[in-house]
């Protein structure tokens, strides 16, 4: 099968979803496209499930953090279709006060540890995961470390330089 | 003659047909010359650490012969490269299965200060969570840097009482650690 065209694969989406899906960017071709957390499992389930279409696998499922945007945590999704080798990214962004969205697994086994990792780094919960817990910090973390909410190091410390280290 | 070196003998009483010195001494001279090392090697530090116990470099000759993956019968911890959070109480559990008497040196910028990793996920020096004897610094140290903090370890063991543990000192640094 062939790849497909954004503007078919959009089109399509629009067909079944109107006016909950919005093109944002396709970079380098990719087609990335925001829609709301309370379509967004019909949303994977219709990219899954349709005989054309056919995104059977989850590449990863991350977050982003825009602390000047109204909706500041973005969770991205993004699908491979390995029939017909077309892929998909999907946004969906959430407000600070709520940052609850539907779990994956249903769908994709695989979405359990990209789910962990998502909610170890950014506090996303996923509703509906069977073990929701940090994956790769330790448990005892309060903190979602890869939020922009730390001050970057003091540029004038020097305890770090290269010469101590002979480097 | 032979170019054999021999260790000399501690300090001590000589006479004909006895040889008097302190136990301790007597007893430093011999563990210090077979110190059993445990390598604990996360990282680069730990490849660094491999060519040590190679031919070239040799650290079978200090008597360090026996290198295991087991606190048992171990003398001395060696903790090569970078140690997280994480695998911070791993590393506790193995220092606390080890038996007295027992050394630890933390082997590069990493175990010795958390180095580079000025992060969220890094421990910043191994001594946040077992006491530490010999610091080896460089990133990563060489060889010959292992070899000299494994002969200030050797110095340290041939010089100190055989009733380390009883001292007031050790016991309070390990109660620091809330060790026992």
């Amino acid at each position: 099968m062939a790849k497909i065209a954004n503007e078919e694969l959009l089109q399509k989406l629009n067909d079944k979803f109107p006016g909950q899906i919005t093109q944002t960017g396709a970079d380098f071709g990719l087609l990335t496209v925001e829609t709301d957390k309370n379509v967004i499992s019909e949303v994977l389930n219709f990219l899954k499930t349709d005989s054309a279409l056919q995104f059977i696998f989850l590449t990863d499922i991350t977050a982003i953090h825009y602390p000047e945007l109204e909706k500041p945590i973005g969770v991205i999704y993004h699908l491979h279709s390995l029939a017909t080798n077309t892929r998909i990214r999907i946004k969906v962004f959430l407000a600070e006060a709520d940052l609850h969205i539907p779990t994956a697994i249903t769908l994709w086994d695989g979405a359990n540890w990209m789910e962990r990792e998502t909610y170890d780094y950014f506090g996303v919960i996923f509703d509906g995961h069977p073990d929701l817990r940090r994956i790769l910090n330790v448990d005892d973390m309060t903190v979602f470390p890869m939020r922009k909410e730390f001050p970057l190091e003091d540029p004038n410390r020097i305890d770090k330089k290269d010469y101590f280290f002979g480097r | 003659m032979s170019d054999i070196q021999i260790v000399e003998a501690p300090a001590g009483v000589e006479g004909s047909g006895f040889f008097a010195t302190k136990l301790s001494e007597a007893v430093g001279l011999a563990r210090s010359h077979s110190l059993w090392p445990l390598p604990f090697a996360t990282s680069c530090c730990g490849i660094e650490f491999m060519a040590t116990m190679g031919s070239h470099y040799d650290l079978s000759r200090f008597g360090a012969e026996r290198l295991s993956f087991s606190p048992r019968q171990a003398d001395l911890l060696m903790v090569m490269g970078t140690i997280s959070k994480k695998m911070g109480p791993v590393l506790r559990q193995v220092y606390l299965q080890m038996a007295e008497p027992r050394w630890v040196m933390a082997v590069g910028a990493c175990a010795s200060s958390g180095g580079i990793f000025d992060t969220y996920s890094v421990l910043q020096g191994i001594d946040e969570v077992i006491p530490v004897d010999v610091y080896v610094p460089g990133c990563p140290p060489r060889p010959e840097a292992i070899i000299d903090g494994f002969m200030a370890i050797q110095k340290l063991v041939r010089t100190e009482s055989i009733r380390r543990r009883e001292e007031p000192k050790y016991q309070a640094l390990l109660a620091k650690y809330g060790i026992q």
